[in-house]
C-alpha cells in the first residue's frame, strides 16, 4: 500500500441495513438495448446488488466490476451498476468487461442525492457523481448489507461482499 | 421488464427521424407504449433482427395485436388503421 494517508471523504448520509432503499426510475442499460425500469421492477423479480460506482471510463469502476466478474457475483444475483454515464459508455463497458450485470444511467447524479452519496469532483467543474457504494437488497427493497466509501478511492470487501449475497 | 408495461414496444434510436415520426402518431393517439433504445451501428442491432427480421429501427411490437413490424411508413398505416378511434 502507500505510505501516505488516503484522501478521506465527508461524512455521508446513506441509507442503513434494515432500511428500506428508495426507488427510481432510469434508463436501464442491457447488452442490446436500454429502457426506462425501475429499481422496485428489478427488486420483484428478486433480491438486487445494488453498486454505485465512478463514471465508467475511471479506474474504479473497473476494478469493481472486475472483481465482482472474477468472484462469480452476478451469476449469484442481480447486479446492477448506477453511475453517471451516459447508455452509450455503459454498452461498451458492459461488453467490453464481460459483466454480465445491468447499468442505471443517472447522469444529473439525481439517485445520489436520494441516497445520500453525492461526490462533487474536485476541479471537474459541475460534475457531481456517485460515490461509490454497494447494497444488498431483498425483494420488498429492504437493506441487507451495506458498504459506502470512505476514502477517496476506497474499494468494497468483495469477499464480505460474495458472502452476503449467497447468504439469503 | 415490469407486467404492468404498455402494450406496444418501440424499438428506436435517438434522434432518429423515422423512429420519431412513429412516436408523433402514438402520442397524437394517445397510445401506450414504451421504448427500447438501441445502437447507432446496424451490425449491433442484434435484438431487433431477432424481433423483426432485420436490422432497422424504429420497429414496433404490438401485443394487443400480436403484430411485429418494421418500416415508419407501414408503421404508421398500421396505426391509423388499428386504432382509427384511438384519441
Amino acid at each position: 500500500m502507500v505510505d501516505f494517508e488516503i484522501v478521506e471523504l465527508p461524512d455521508h448520509d446513506a441509507p442503513a441495513v434494515g432500511d428500506t432503499a428508495p426507488d427510481f426510475t432510469r434508463p436501464l442499460v442491457e447488452d442490446e438495448y436500454w429502457e426506462d425500469a425501475s429499481l422496485s421492477d428489478l427488486t420483484d423479480d428478486g433480491p438486487v446488488l445494488l453498486v454505485f460506482h465512478t463514471m465508467d471510463g475511471a479506474f474504479p469502476a473497473t476494478y469493481i466490476w472486475n472483481n465482482l466478474r472474477d468472484r462469480g457475483v452476478p451469476d449469484d444475483i442481480q447486479a446492477v451498476g448506477v453511475s453517471i454515464s451516459s447508455p452509450y459508455e455503459h454498452k461498451t463497458f458492459l461488453a467490453e468487461r464481460g459483466v454480465d450485470a445491468k447499468f442505471f444511467s443517472d447522469p444529473a447524479a439525481g439517485i445520489a442525492t436520494e441516497y445520500g452519496i453525492e461526490n462533487d469532483l474536485d476541479d471537474m467543474a459541475g460534475i457531481t457523481e456517485h460515490r461509490p457504494a454497494v447494497f444488498l437488497l431483498d425483494e420488498s427493497r429492504e437493506i441487507q448489507y451495506r458498504w459506502v466509501a470512505e476514502e477517496w478511492p476506497d474499494f468494497p470487501d468483495y469477499d464480505e461482499v460474495a458472502a452476503a449475497v449467497s447468504d439469503p | 421488464m415490469s407486467d404492468d408495461q404498455p402494450a406496444i414496444t418501440l424499438y428506436r434510436l435517438q434522434a432518429c427521424p423515422f423512429c420519431e415520426r412513429v412516436v408523433r402518431v402514438l402520442e397524437e393517439k394517445g397510445l401506450d407504449y414504451h421504448s427500447r433504445f438501441v445502437e447507432p451501428m446496424h451490425s449491433d442491432r442484434d435484438v431487433v433482427k431477432r424481433i423483426s427480421g432485420k436490422r432497422t429501427v424504429p420497429a414496433i411490437v404490438d401485443e394487443n395485436t400480436g403484430v411485429t413490424m418494421s418500416e415508419s411508413a407501414n408503421i404508421v398505416e398500421y396505426l391509423e388503421n388499428t386504432y382509427e378511434g384511438a384519441a
